[in-house]
C-alpha cells in the first residue's frame, strides 16, 4: 500500500487533489481510497486529505498516520502543523514554493531523507500562468507523478479530464504537465549531483 | 461498471436506478451530496417519472415521503444527525403506518456539543422506531443496500433506513461497481402497495386506535420485523446470484472459525478491524470479526451462532447509551450463549474521533489477557476529563463544559483525527 497525505488550506483544492489522485490510480487498474480530514472546510483553514493506493481492496479507514509521500500545498503550514509527522526516511516530499528547502529552513531536516525523493515546485505560479487562479493542486499532482514515479502523467491528465471539463480541464492539464517536466528535470539534476 | 466515485454519488446513482417517484429532502451534512446529486439528475431529465421536492425541514421531508408513499409512489429521502431527530415523530408514523419509504442516514453525532463528524448516535436514537436498519461497511455495500432496501421494504410494507458512516463513506472516493438499469429492473419489481390512497377506491390511512387494538397493531409490526429476519438471508442470496456480490444479509463473519475472541461492530470501522485482526492472526492470535449488517430487526439467532465458540466478545460501538454503556452490546449480551460478563463494550469514534489499528490492537490484546474492563472508552483523554472534574469540585460556577475543555486543549477550532 502507498499512502499519500496532502496538506493545504481551504480553497486550494486539497480534497480535490486526493480525489484526482485516486481516479488516476483507478485508471491504472489499482484500488484507491481518497478522503478528506472532514469538517474544516473554511477558506484558509488548514485542511488535510488522504489517498491510499494498493493492488487489493483497501479496508483501512484510519487517517494516514505514516505516509509514504507528502504533498504540501502551502508552505506557511510548515510552521503551524506537524506536516512531516509519521513520514518514513525513504518517504517523498513535494512542496509548493518558490524557495528551496534550505531557504525554507528545512535544509538540515531534509538530510534525513533521500535527496531524489524531495522536490519543491512553484505550483501556484504554474496555476496562475495556466489556470489564472492560485489553485496549485493539479500542478502538484504532475510534480507528484514525476518525483514518485508511482503514477503516470497520462493517468493524472486523464483524471483531470474525468473530473473537469473543457477549458478548465485543459488549463489544469497544462499546469500538471509543466510541473511534471520541471520536477523531472530537477530530480534528474539532483541525482546527477549526488553521483558526481 | 466499475467507477471511482464519491460514496454519496454512488448512493445517488443506486437510488436513481431504483426509479424513485418522489425524492424529498432537506440538506444537512454529511448527507447533502447524495440529495444534491439526485436533484441534479432529476433536473437534467435523468429521472423523468420522479419529482424532486425541496422541503422546509426534515419534519417536512418525512411528512412528504409519507404522503407520497401513501399515494403509491416509491419515495426516498436522506438525512443525518439533528435532522433525523427533528423528523422523529414522522419517522415513527412512517413505520406505524407501514409505508415502505427508503431513507439514507449519513451517520453523524448528535449535539450538544454541536459536532458534524461521524458516529452512530443518530441511527441508534431511532433503533426502536419500527424501521428496518441496515448498516453499510463500504460504499459498494451502501450502493447495494439501497437497491435491496426498496425491494425489502416494499415486500414487507416497512420503511428501511440505510445507514452509512458520514464523511468516512459519504465523502470517500473508492471503487464501486455500478449495476446497469436492466440488472436493477430485473431485480426490483415495480412498487405494488398493500394500501394506497386511490380516488377510485377510497380508503383512509391513519385511524386512531384505542386500547382495544393498539397492542395488536404494535404486535403485528413486531411480527413483520421477525418475518424480515427470515426473508433477508434469502434476498441477500438472490442478490448475490443476480449481481455477483455478497452484500446485505443479516450478519457477516470474518475469520471466526476457531476464534477465541470475536469483535462485533457495525459500519465502515469493520474494515479497520479486519486489518487489525489480520495482523494479530499473523502473530498466532485467534481472533475474528462479526459484522452486523441488519441491526433492526436484531438477528439474534445469527449472532448466537456466530459467537457460539468465542471465549470473549468485544463489541465496538460508535454510540453511547449515557448512563448504561453500549447499545449494541446490550443486544449482543442477550444473544451470546456464554456468560454476559464475557461481553465487553468498547465505545469508540464518538464525534469523529479516529479509530486506529494501534488502539484496536491494544484493546483486543487486553481482551485476550482478561484485563479489558466491562466498559472502555477507546483513546479517552483521562487527563482532560480529570481537569474538568476537578474544576467542578472546586468551583460552583465552573462554567460550560465544552468551552472549558476546548480552552484546556488550547484549540480554537475542532480538529478531527
Amino acid at each position: 500500500m502507498f499512502q499519500v497525505r496532502i496538506h493545504g488550506r481551504g480553497g486550494q483544492g486539497v480534497v480535490t487533489a486526493a480525489e484526482l489522485l485516486s481516479i488516476a490510480a483507478f485508471r491504472e487498474g489499482r484500488h484507491a481510497q481518497a478522503f478528506p480530514s472532514f469538517g474544516s472546510e473554511r477558506t484558509g483553514a488548514p485542511v488535510v486529505a488522504y489517498c491510499r493506493i494498493d493492488d487489493r481492496e483497501i479496508r483501512l479507514r484510519e487517517p494516514i498516520l505514516q505516509p509514504d509521500a507528502l504533498i504540501i500545498q502551502d508552505p506557511t503550514l510548515l510552521h503551524q502543523v506537524d506536516v512531516f509527522g509519521g513520514l518514513a526516511p525513504n518517504g517523498y516530499i513535494l512542496i509548493n514554493t518558490t524557495r528551496t528547502f534550505e531557504a525554507l529552513g528545512l535544509g538540515e531536516f531534509m538530510r534525513g531523507f533521500h535527496a531524489e525523493h524531495l522536490c519543491t515546485v512553484n505550483a501556484t505560479g504554474l496555476a496562475l500562468k495556466h489556470v489564472g487562479r492560485p489553485v496549485p493542486n493539479a500542478a502538484l499532482l504532475g510534480g507528484f507523478a514525476a518525483v514518485t514515479g508511482r503514477i503516470s502523467l497520462a493517468s493524472v491528465v486523464a483524471a483531470i479530464r474525468d473530473k473537469f471539463r473543457g477549458q478548465i480541464a485543459e488549463a489544469n492539464v497544462a499546469a500538471a504537465s509543466e510541473a511534471f517536466e520541471f520536477v523531472t528535470r530537477e530530480t534528474r539534476a539532483r541525482s546527477h549531483a549526488e553521483t558526481d | 461498471m466499475l467507477k471511482q466515485i464519491e460514496g454519496s454519488r454512488a448512493v445517488a446513482a443506486a437510488v436513481a436506478l431504483c426509479r424513485p417517484e418522489v425524492i424529498c429532502a432537506y440538506p444537512i451534512s454529511p448527507q447533502t451530496h447524495i440529495v444534491e446529486a439526485l436533484g441534479e439528475a432529476v433536473k437534467a431529465g435523468g429521472l423523468p417519472h420522479c419529482e424532486f421536492i425541496n422541503v422546509e425541514s426534515e419534519f417536512a421531508a418525512m411528512s412528504v415521503a409519507i404522503g407520497a408513499s401513501a399515494a403509491g409512489a416509491r419515495a426516498y429521502t436522506a438525512t443525518a444527525s439533528q435532522g433525523l431527530l427533528f423528523m422523529a415523530e414522522a419517522v415513527y408514523n412512517a413505520s406505524g403506518l407501514g409505508l415502505p419509504i427508503v431513507m439514507t442516514v449519513a451517520n453523524r453525532a448528535i449535539g450538544a456539543p454541536i459536532n458534524i463528524w461521524n458516529d452512530h448516535t443518530d441511527a441508534m436514537s431511532q433503533r426502536d422506531c419500527g424501521w428496518i436498519q441496515l448498516f453499510a461497511e463500504t460504499n459498494q455495500e451502501a450502493l447495494d443496500l439501497h437497491i435491496q432496501a426498496f425491494r425489502l421494504g416494499e415486500e414487507l410494507s416497512l420503511p428501511v433506513m440505510v445507514c452509512m458512516d458520514g464523511f468516512i463513506l459519504t465523502h470517500a472516493y473508492e471503487r464501486v461497481d455500478l449495476p446497469t438499469q436492466a440488472q436493477v429492473d430485473a431485480w426490483l419489481p415495480p412498487f405494488e402497495p398493500r394500501q394506497v390512497l386511490d380516488p377510485a377506491e377510497p380508503v383512509s390511512i391513519g385511524a386512531m386506535v384505542g386500547p382495544e387494538a393498539f397492542m395488536e397493531v404494535r404486535y403485528l409490526a413486531h411480527a413483520k420485523q421477525m418475518r424480515a429476519l427470515e426473508l433477508i438471508p434469502g434476498w441477500a442470496e438472490e442478490f448475490r446470484r443476480a449481481f455477483g456480490r455478497d452484500t446485505g444479509g443479516l450478519t457477516h463473519t470474518y475469520r471466526t472459525e476457531d476464534a477465541e475472541v470475536i469483535v462485533v461492530a457495525l459500519g465502515s470501522v469493520l474494515g479497520t478491524i479486519k486489518d487489525t485482526v489480520d495482523a494479530m492472526r499473523e502473530g498466532g492470535t485467534k481472533i475474528g470479526v462479526l459484522g452486523i449488517t441488519c441491526f433492526r430487526p436484531w438477528p439474534s439467532a445469527a449472532v448466537r451462532a456466530a459467537l457460539a465458540g468465542a471465549r470473549r466478545v468485544v463489541v465496538l460501538e460508535k454510540s453511547l447509551a449515557v448512563g448504561l454503556g453500549g447499545i449494541v452490546s446490550s443486544s449482543v449480551r442477550i444473544s451470546y450463549p456464554g456468560s454476559p460478563a464475557a461481553v465487553h463494550t468498547v465505545i469508540a469514534g464518538l464525534g469523529g474521533r479516529a479509530i486506529t489499528r494501534e488502539a484496536l490492537a491494544r484493546v483486543f490484546a487486553e481482551a485476550f489477557a482478561g484485563t479489558l474492563p466491562p466498559l472502555t472508552f477507546l483513546d479517552l483523554d483521562r487527563a482532560l476529563v480529570e481537569r474538568a472534574l476537578a474544576r467542578e469540585r472546586e468551583q460552583r460556577r465552573s462554567g460550560p463544559i465544552a468551552e472549558n475543555i476546548l480552552r484546556d486543549l488550547g484549540t480554537v477550532a475542532s480538529r478531527a483525527g
